[in-house]
C-alpha cells in the first residue's frame, strides 16, 4: 500500500473509533427519547457527573468539602481511603439511580402532558443544575480516572503497518490508541447487552410497549412512572460508561459535558428513535469529521470539527428529515 | 378600585383593540414610559448602568427576537449567540469602513445583515422541523462563531482576534467608547427598546404575526388555510435575526466595547436567551422583558450575597450560582409553563374583581 492510502486507512480507522465514542453518548438521548419523548439534554452533564462521582468515590473524596470549608473554616478534602474500581463502579451506580428515582419524583412527575419544549428545558435546567451540583459535590479541579483501562498508541499495530509502507518510505506506522479499541469492544457488548434487554426481558417488553403508544402501555397495566426511572436509571448507566471512557481520554473536566454537542449531530443523523441509528449515524459522523479535517481542514484554517458534522446532519436531513433510521413522521389535521 | 374598565366607554374599533385597554393601565403605563425616559437618566450610576440596566434592556431586545421566532412562530432556535455574533461583526465593520454614519444607522443596518444571515439559516425550516430543527440551528451557532474567529477579515486582522468599538458621538454626546456617560448609553439603548417592542407588539398582532401563530399552532391546518410556510417561516425568521442583530451590535457596541468571539457570543448566550423567553413567557411582548430581567439581575443578586455577604470564593459562589438558575428553571416549568407574564395576566384578571372573589 502506498503511505497516502495507509494515511487515509488511518484517518478512517481513528474517525470509525471516535464516532463509536460519539455514539456511546447518542445511545442514552435515544433511550430516553424512546421511551419518554423527552429530548434529553442533560445526557452529557449526566455523563459528566457520573464519572465525576466514580473519581470521588474511588479516590475518597469528602463529598461539598469546599462548601463545608467555606462555612466552617475547617480544611478538609479527603477521607484517606481509596476503595477498589468495582466496588466504586457499583457504588456509582446506586447514585444514578437515586438520582433517575430523585428526577422523577420531583420534576417529570409533576410535568406529565406538557409539550415537549417545555420538557427540553426542563432537561436544560437539568443540566445546569448538575453540573454546577457535580462542581460544588465534588470540586471542579480536572481528575484523573484511574480504572486501569489501557491506553496510549499500540506499539504492536505500529509495527505491523509498517511492514505494510512501500520498502525505503519513511511511514512510521499508524497510530491506534488502545483505549479507543477498548471503547470499541465496551459499545459492542453494550448494544448487545441492551438489545437483548429490550428484546426478551419482561421489563424490556414493557419498555418497549411505552415507547410505541404511551397510552395504550397505561391501558394495559403498565406503570410509566415505574418505566421512567428505569429508563433514567439505564441512560445513566450508559453515561457512566460514556463518562469513564471520555473521563480516561481527556481528564474528568468541565469540558466532558460538551461531548452532548457532539453527540446532536449524530443523533439527527440517525433518528432520534433508533438504537442502530445513532451507531451508524455515529461511525458516519466520526468518519466524515476526521477525514474532512484531514482534507479539507488545512485549505480553511482548521478546526472545523466544531461544526462540520452538523454540516453532514443538516445535508442529510434536507432528504430525510426524521433521519436515516428515524419513524416515517406521519402527520394529521 | 383602580383596575376598572367601569365608565371607560369605547367609541371606535382602533380603541376597542388598543394594547393597554384598561384606562388606569394606559396612564400607568404612560406614567412609567416618562419615568424611564426623564427621570432615570439623572438617577443612574456607572455601576447600574454597567452591571444591571443596560444588559437588560439589550437582552430585551434580544428576547424579544428570539421570541418572535419561538414563541410566535414554533420555531425553535439554538442559534441566537450566532446571530448576535452576526449583528456584532457587522457593527464593527460598518464602524470602521463608514467613520461618519451615525450609530444609530449602522445598529438598524447590522440588524438588516442579520436579517439577511437569518433567512439563509432559516431555509431549512421548510423541510425540517421541531427538535431536527433546533440541533440544526446549532449548525449556525457554531459555523458562525468559527468563520469570526478563524477568517481575519472579520476582526481586521487584529492580533488578538478581538474587535474593539471605537467612540461615536450622537449630537455631540459620546454613546459607545469607554468615556460614554451612563446616562447616554441608557437613553440610546431605551429608546430602541421602546421603539421596536412598540413595533414587535403592532407585528404580531397584524396580519404577519397571525400568520405565525397560524403556524406554530399546526401548520398543516394552517397551510391548507392558506398561510405560505415559505413566507411566514422566512419572515420570522429574518425579523427574530433582525432584533437579534440588533441586540448583538448594541451588546458589542455600547455594552462590552470589546469582544472576543468565542467568549462572548458562545451556546450559552443562546440558552440564556431561551431561558429568558421560557421564564418569562412564550408568546408573550411583556414576557421576554420579565424574563430578561430575571437572568439578568437574578446572577448579580446571589453574587452580590454570596461573595459580598458571606464573603465566599467566586468559584463556590459560581457553581451555587449555576445550580440555583438550573432548579430554579425547573420550578418555574414546573409551577408555571407559561411564564412569568401568565403570572401577571392573572394578577390582572384577580385586579378586576378585587375586593370580591368573582
Amino acid at each position: 500500500m502506498s503511505v497516502a492510502m495507509l494515511n487515509l486507512t488511518e484517518v478512517v480507522l481513528n474517525g470509525l473509533m471516535a464516532g463509536i465514542m460519539y455514539a456511546l453518548v447518542a445511545l442514552g438521548f435515544v433511550l430516553i427519547f424512546k421511551a419518554s419523548g423527552i429530548f434529553n439534554f442533560a445526557q452529557g452533564v449526566m455523563a459528566l457527573f457520573a464519572a465525576l462521582t466514580l473519581v470521588g468515590l474511588q479516590t475518597g473524596q469528602v463529598p461539598f468539602a469546599h462548601l463545608i470549608n467555606a462555612i466552617f473554616g475547617t480544611n478538609i478534602h479527603h477521607f484517606g481511603w481509596t476503595l477498589p474500581a468495582f466496588l466504586a463502579v457499583i457504588l456509582t451506580l446506586c447514585v444514578m439511580v437515586a438520582f433517575a428515582w430523585a428526577f422523577e419524583a420531583l420534576v417529570l412527575k409533576h410535568l406529565v402532558n406538557q409539550e415537549p419544549i417545555i420538557l427540553f428545558m426542563a432537561t436544560i435546567g437539568l443540566a445546569y443544575f448538575l453540573e454546577g451540583f457535580g462542581d460544588l459535590l465534588w470540586g471542579a479541579d480536572i481528575k484523573a480516572i484511574n480504572l486501569g483501562i489501557p491506553s496510549g498508541g499500540s506499539f504492536w499495530w505500529e509495527d505491523v503497518t509498517r511492514e505494510w509502507a512501500p520498502e525505503g518510505s519513511d511511514y512510521w506506522g499508524m497510530y491506534i490508541d488502545k483505549l479507543d479499541v477498548v471503547a470499541t469492544v465496551v459499545a459492542i457488548v453494550l448494544v448487545t447487552s441492551l438489545t437483548l434487554f429490550a428484546q426478551y426481558t419482561r421489563m424490556g417488553r414493557a419498555l418497549r410497549a411505552v415507547a410505541d403508544d404511551h397510552q395504550a402501555a397505561l391501558s394495559v397495566g403498565i406503570s410509566l412512572r415505574t418505566i421512567w426511572v428505569v429508563v433514567w436509571s439505564i441512560a445513566g448507566f450508559v453515561a457512566l460508561v460514556a463518562g469513564v471512557m471520555w473521563g480516561a481520554k481527556s481528564g474528568v473536566q468541565f469540558s466532558l459535558s460538551l461531548i452532548a454537542l457532539k453527540a446532536l449531530p449524530v443523533l439527527i443523523l440517525g433518528g432520534f428513535t433508533s438504537i442502530p441509528g445513532a451507531i451508524v449515524g455515529g461511525l458516519i459522523i466520526g468518519v466524515g469529521e476526521k477525514v474532512a479535517e484531514f482534507y479539507i481542514g488545512p485549505l480553511v484554517g482548521g478546526a472545523i470539527e466544531n461544526w462540520f458534522a452538523y454540516v453532514v446532519a443538516l445535508v442529510f436531513l434536507l432528504f430525510r428529515p426524521q433521519g436515516l433510521f428515524g419513524e416515517r413522521i406521519i402527520e394529521r389535521v | 378600585m383602580l383596575y376598572r374598565e367601569a365608565g371607560d366607554f369605547k367609541g371606535s374599533y382602533a380603541a376597542d383593540i388598543q394594547t393597554f385597554p384598561i384606562k388606569g393601565e394606559r396612564y400607568l403605563f404612560w406614567a412609567f414610559v416618562a419615568f424611564c425616559f426623564l427621570v432615570v437618566p439623572f438617577l443612574i450610576t456607572p455601576y447600574w448602568e454597567k452591571s444591571i440596566i443596560v444588559p437588560f434592556l439589550i437582552w430585551s431586545i434580544v428576547a424579544l427576537g428570539l421570541n418572535i421566532l419561538t414563541g410566535y412562530c414554533g420555531q425553535v432556535s439554538l442559534g441566537t449567540g450566532g446571530f448576535m455574533a452576526v449583528g456584532a461583526f457587522a457593527c464593527y465593520k460598518l464602524m470602521i469602513a463608514f467613520p461618519d454614519l451615525n450609530i444609530v444607522a449602522v445598529i438598524v443596518l447590522s440588524g438588516f445583515i442579520t436579517a439577511g444571515v437569518g433567512l439563509l439559516f432559516g431555509l431549512p425550516s421548510l423541510r425540517i422541523k421541531g427538535f431536527y430543527l433546533a440541533v440544526a440551528t446549532l449548525a449556525a451557532q457554531f459555523f458562525l462563531v468559527w468563520l469570526f474567529n478563524k477568517v481575519g477579515w472579520f476582526y481586521n486582522y487584529s492580533a488578538s482576534g478581538q474587535i474593539n468599538a471605537p467612540t461615536r458621538y450622537i449630537l455631540g454626546v459620546a454613546v459607545t467608547g469607554a468615556n460614554a456617560p451612563p446616562w447616554a448609553t441608557y437613553l440610546l439603548c431605551l429608546s430602541f427598546v421602546f421603539v421596536f417592542a412598540w413595533v414587535a407588539r403592532n407585528l404580531t398582532r397584524g396580519r404577519l404575526g397571525r400568520s405565525w401563530m397560524a403556524m406554530r399552532d399546526m401548520d398543516i391546518a394552517a397551510q391548507i388555510m392558506g398561510v405560505s410556510p415559505l413566507g411566514s417561516k422566512l419572515s420570522a425568521f429574518a425579523i427574530s435575526s433582525f432584533y437579534v442583530g440588533m441586540g448583538g451590535a448594541m451588546f458589542f457596541s455600547v455594552y462590552l466595547g470589546a469582544v472576543e468571539v468565542t467568549e462572548a457570543f458562545n451556546i450559552d448566550k443562546s440558552f440564556d436567551a431561551l431561558f429568558m423567553i421560557i421564564i418569562g413567557g412564550l408568546g408573550s411582548i411583556l414576557g421576554s422583558f420579565l424574563g430578561a430581567a430575571f437572568i439578568v439581575v437574578f446572577p448579580v443578586v446571589l453574587k452580590n450575597i454570596m461573595v459580598g455577604g458571606l464573603g465566599w470564593s467566586t468559584d463556590l459562589a459560581a457553581h451555587i450560582e449555576i445550580m440555583t438558575i438550573g432548579a430554579l428553571i425547573i420550578f418555574f416549568l414546573i409551577v408555571e409553563p407559561h411564564g412569568l407574564a401568565q403570572l401577571w395576566r392573572l394578577t390582572k384578571e384577580k385586579l378586576r374583581l378585587w375586593p370580591f372573589p368573582y
